[in-house]
């Protein structure tokens, strides 16, 4: 089967947009929930702080963004900039491990003790 | 628009009618054409070439929606000029026709469909026949979900609006487009057609159904009421169920 990559990078953007639905929406309501219950920072990390839990949670959800946020990319070079090949798979590939990495290091600061 | 009078009001026994003349390099031209009950737009054009110039060229043939040939440019939006009232489109009595947009001009109002067509050919619109006339007939069931899905699509006319309507194929040159999937859609859903596999291959990927982001243009001006959307959408699921099943080359 020709044109597999493809048919990969729409499936991959098309399961982390399932993925992104839903932890945009534990995201909102925990937000939501945590500043009505009138929790400071110091309270929230004292909850996250250690937590396997909300470390796997945000670890999927930086993941899932990157992906879907890299693969957004290189669907917009390609068309809006006219930028296909290997410059712009380098580049949204570039795009996404820098978001991975900055998010995943939101992540440790979180939850890491 | 580079028209030099000012718009009619509305009520008006008169319509201004802006009309592509020339190539791609062309410019509108000003006509007034009297208004007449339940006036079309291919009415309208067919006033302006027949009473004020003769040189005008467009395209039309069965004048009742059936041949998908008279589909232009009708104030910004793609429409078949036959079956496409003045009353509901000429606000403030003035129509702005121009060639359907994503082709080359030929002349005034008539579009090169030939790469429209080409891609049909590219994404293997013809049907493969696995009978011979000595066969019997293939039963297919009317109520089967393959027939209801090529049921759908089946009643495009070619007439080249959603493709004009497309901004994908207005940023990838190559995308097959909206009419040229939506044919592959009804014949990969043809129990009596060979091809199925070859056909899902032409389609997948950067310039078929993999570019499409459901923006539904298509759907949303389809003449025919017809939703290429759905079809490509049933083509990323064909394609992606292909990919798991065939191994590695």
């Amino acid at each position: 089967m020709s044109n597999r990559r493809e048919i990969a990078f729409w499936v991959a953007q098309r399961a982390t947009a399932v993925v992104l639905a839903l932890c945009v929406v534990v995201h909102l309501a925990t937000m939501v929930y945590a500043v009505r219950g009138g929790l400071s920072a110091a309270e929230i990390l004292g909850r996250t702080r250690g937590s396997i839990a909300w470390g796997a949670f945000y670890s999927v959800f930086v993941i899932a963004a990157a992906v879907h946020g890299a693969i957004g990319l290189r669907g917009i070079a390609a068309e809006w900039l006219g930028w296909r090949g290997d410059g712009a798979e380098l580049a949204t590939t570039v795009a996404g491990l820098v978001l991975t990495i900055a998010g995943l290091r939101a992540v440790a600061a979180v939850v890491g003790t | 628009m580079t028209t030099d009078w000012p718009p009619a009001s509305a009520g008006a026994t008169t319509l201004r009618v802006a009309v592509w003349r020339g190539d791609e390099s062309g410019r509108f031209q000003g006509f007034d054409v009297p208004r007449q009950p339940s006036q079309t737009v291919l009415d309208v054009v067919t006033h302006i070439q027949r009473h004020l110039d003769p040189t005008l060229s467009y395209r039309f043939a069965c004048r009742v929606g059936m041949c998908g040939s008279c589909a232009m440019m009708v104030n910004g939006v793609p429409r078949w000029t036959c079956r496409t009232h003045v009353d509901k489109v000429a606000l403030e009595a003035s129509l702005e026709l121009a060639p359907l947009a994503n082709m080359p001009v030929v002349k005034d109002l008539v579009a090169d469909m030939d790469g429209f067509f080409d891609k049909w050919a590219r994404a293997r619109g013809q049907f493969a026949a696995t009978a011979t006339r000595a066969d019997d007939f293939a039963v297919v069931d009317p109520a089967s979900p393959e027939r209801r899905e090529a049921d759908a699509g089946i009643e495009c006319i070619g007439c080249g609006v959603c493709y004009a309507a497309c901004d994908i194929v207005a940023w990838n040159r190559d995308y097959l487009g909206p009419a040229a999937l939506n044919r592959a859609w009804t014949l990969v859903n043809d129990k009596r057609d060979g091809a199925r596999t070859a056909r899902l291959e032409a389609v997948a990927g950067d310039a078929g159904c993999h570019a499409c982001h459901t923006m539904m243009s298509c759907t949303e001006h389809c003449p025919k009421s017809l939703s290429p959307t759905r079809a490509i959408s049933g083509l990323k699921r064909a394609t992606w169920r292909l990919a798991l099943e065939v191994e590695e080359p």
